[in-house]
């Protein structure tokens, strides 16, 4: 009978106790199906055109391919056909120094205006403010309609604007004659739109820098360079960075501003940036192989750009 | 209730009278010079068309008229893509936000093996450049036959989407005092029934704020919309307004621009209404150091 009891405390014992590994082994698995779907999802639409990507850049794939669903098998010739090519050379040089010269300008000019929004009065403050946020608010095709339509050869106001100011002769001026120009207003057009999100960034990390650190670099009698360099910029340094990275990344693949602004028809091997160069020789030219190769290069290239951005970030969201 | 870190902005000291004076002039020409584009677009679509083809231009129209905007709204497919657009971001929006608002729950409340794994792909994504992604997109949905479907910009844009609200979405909820929940549960409350009857209301802002910026985003795109909708009729108020350019020769430069004004409205209102909540989630943890 002694026997019976215990065999019977011992079931109910073991039995609670795999309840509650059951329960505990429940509530563990709860992250996991909350987070499923989205998994999926990405899975499904992004993921398996990446697995395609892969694919597709080790085969032919034309408009017959694209119809009949199958691509022949070629090796690595897409990527010998793209590493081989001028053009891909000359058009990654060109859009290094366009990334370059688009991230450069914008974040010293979107670091310059945080500090002026320092230095302002408040209602001057809450003006420019208010005037960032609303250029930052514009959709990107529309921004780019608006300057197309300022900067056009016939009548564009800044032609007007710039010979009434006499900057010279810009009667007529056509911004779109040479590469350098048609990308000096690409870069224009991007750094006018990107400039907010940079300066109210900025400024709000500046907002973080201790005034009485600043007082007493001042006291010692350090010139407001040196403050700001010394002082203010090694506190505001991650925001900095991030804004840069993300900045890299952007610039480097951008393709709506060049393409619309420069004009379907006026983007030639001359003018290509690498966001255009893929999608003319993949979509338009109908090499869905040799675009997929292409691709892979420039995801490489960025996906080794962002490594301090996403890294910077995942810290961020694992602490929390 | 910011959820997002919007740091606390000290008063900057007083300086010298005369050099914020200064300051003040250039902030007040820097204002005028970046926002004459949007007066620029405004002005020019209301002006009539002989101000418009002048070699002069006229600043302020004495004469406004809205026939731009009648010759916008009569163009063809306006109204149709209007409504392509709305139909395609109110479906992305709708179901990435309710998948978003699941993962966003796992990564703010759960500890669990794969967080960061998780993370790095909420991250990552959103870093692939768009550009990049045409080839493989184009083809996969081609293979099922969602080209030129907005079945197929839908799915497209849910890339853009997803990773972006689950990440927004985490803030807010992070923003939500953990003692509130925990106190509910003292009361007798399920995890669950916490969840539904504090923690939901609270994050409700935060998921308003989240879908508009979504909608922003999904309204604003072009590029994946360009190259899947291929068909007149079929196509978004993007692509929609980047053709319009390319109809004829000489370009109704006022219609284009009472055309451009009309597909930013929706965005700017609503930008304007979330861009406090919304914009230093991009950079919230690292204004924190």
């Amino acid at each position: 009978m002694a026997e019976r009891v215990v065999i019977a405390a011992e079931t109910t014992w073991s039995r609670r106790r795999r309840r509650l590994t059951w329960g505990r082994v429940a509530r563990g698995s709860v992250p996991y199906w909350l987070i499923l779907p989205v998994l999926g999802a990405i899975g499904a639409i992004l993921g398996y055109p990446l697995y395609r990507l892969f694919r597709l850049a080790f085969q032919h794939y034309g408009l017959e391919e694209l119809i009949r669903h199958s691509g022949q098998p070629v090796g690595l010739h897409n990527f010998g056909h793209v590493l081989h090519d001028q053009i891909f050379w000359h058009t990654l040089v060109r859009t290094v120094i366009f990334t370059v010269a688009n991230v450069g300008l914008t974040m010293g000019i979107g670091t310059l205006i945080a500090l002026l929004l320092v230095r302002v009065s408040t209602v001057v403050r809450v003006l420019l403010t208010a005037g960032l946020v609303l250029v930052w608010s514009m959709p990107v095709v529309v921004a780019v309609q608006v300057w197309g339509w300022m900067t056009n050869y016939q009548n564009g106001v800044v032609n007007y604007i710039l010979t009434e100011l006499h900057f010279g002769d810009y009667f007529q001026h056509n911004w779109y004659g040479s590469t350098f120009s048609q990308l000096a207003i690409v870069t224009t057009l991007i750094v006018w739109g990107a400039l907010p999100f940079v300066a109210i960034t900025v400024f709000a990390a500046l907002a973080q820098v201790p005034a009485d650190l600043v007082e007493a670099a001042q006291i010692d009698g350090a010139p407001p360079w040196r403050v700001f360099l010394d002082v203010t910029v090694p506190i505001i340094r991650p925001v900095l960075l991030i804004l840069t990275s993300l900045s890299i990344v952007w610039d480097f693949g951008v393709f709506v501003q060049p393409y619309l602004l420069i004009g379907q028809t006026h983007i030639t091997p001359g003018n290509y940036l690498m966001g255009i160069y893929l999608f003319e020789k993949g979509y338009f030219d109908n090499d869905y192989g040799q675009g997929a190769a292409i691709s892979i290069l420039m995801l490489l290239i960025v996906a080794t750009l962002s490594i301090f951005y996403v890294r910077k970030m995942v810290r961020i969201g694992d602490v929390d | 209730m910011n959820a997002v870190a919007v740091p606390v902005r000290r008063r900057p000291r007083r300086r010298r009278r005369g050099g914020r004076a200064g300051w003040n002039i250039v902030a007040i020409v820097l204002f005028a010079v970046m926002v004459f584009p949007v007066f620029w677009m405004i002005s020019s679509a209301f002006k009539p068309t002989d101000q418009i083809n002048s070699f002069t231009p006229t600043w302020f129209s004495r004469h406004p008229t809205v026939s731009h905007f009648t010759t916008a709204v009569h163009t063809p497919y306006f109204w149709t893509d209007v409504k392509n657009t709305l139909i395609i971001v109110s479906v992305t929006v709708t179901v990435s936000i309710a998948l978003a608002f699941l993962a966003a729950v796992a990564l703010a409340k759960y500890r669990f093996t794969g967080r960061k794994l998780f993370i790095v792909l909420v991250i990552g994504i959103q870093m692939l450049p768009g550009a990049g992604l045409i080839i493989p997109l184009y083809v996969t949905l081609a293979s099922y036959h969602l080209v030129n479907t907005l079945t197929g910009v839908i799915v497209t844009y849910m890339t853009i989407v997803l990773p972006f609200s689950v990440w927004t979405l985490r803030g807010f909820i992070l923003g939500i005092p953990k003692e509130l929940e925990e106190a509910a549960m003292v009361d007798g409350s399920t995890r669950l029934g916490a969840f539904v009857r504090i923690l939901l209301p609270l994050v409700a802002p935060g998921l308003v704020a989240t879908s508009v910026f979504a909608f922003i985003q999904a309204w604003n795109e072009y590029l994946y919309a360009r190259i899947i909708l291929a068909s007149q009729g079929k196509q978004t108020i993007t692509v929609w307004l980047s053709y319009f350019l390319g109809t004829s020769r000489s370009t109704d430069w006022g219609a284009l621009m009472a055309g451009s004004t009309l597909t930013a409205i929706p965005a700017v209102v609503f930008f304007l209404i979330v861009q406090r909540r919304i914009a230093f989630g991009l950079t919230a943890g690292a204004v924190r150091g």
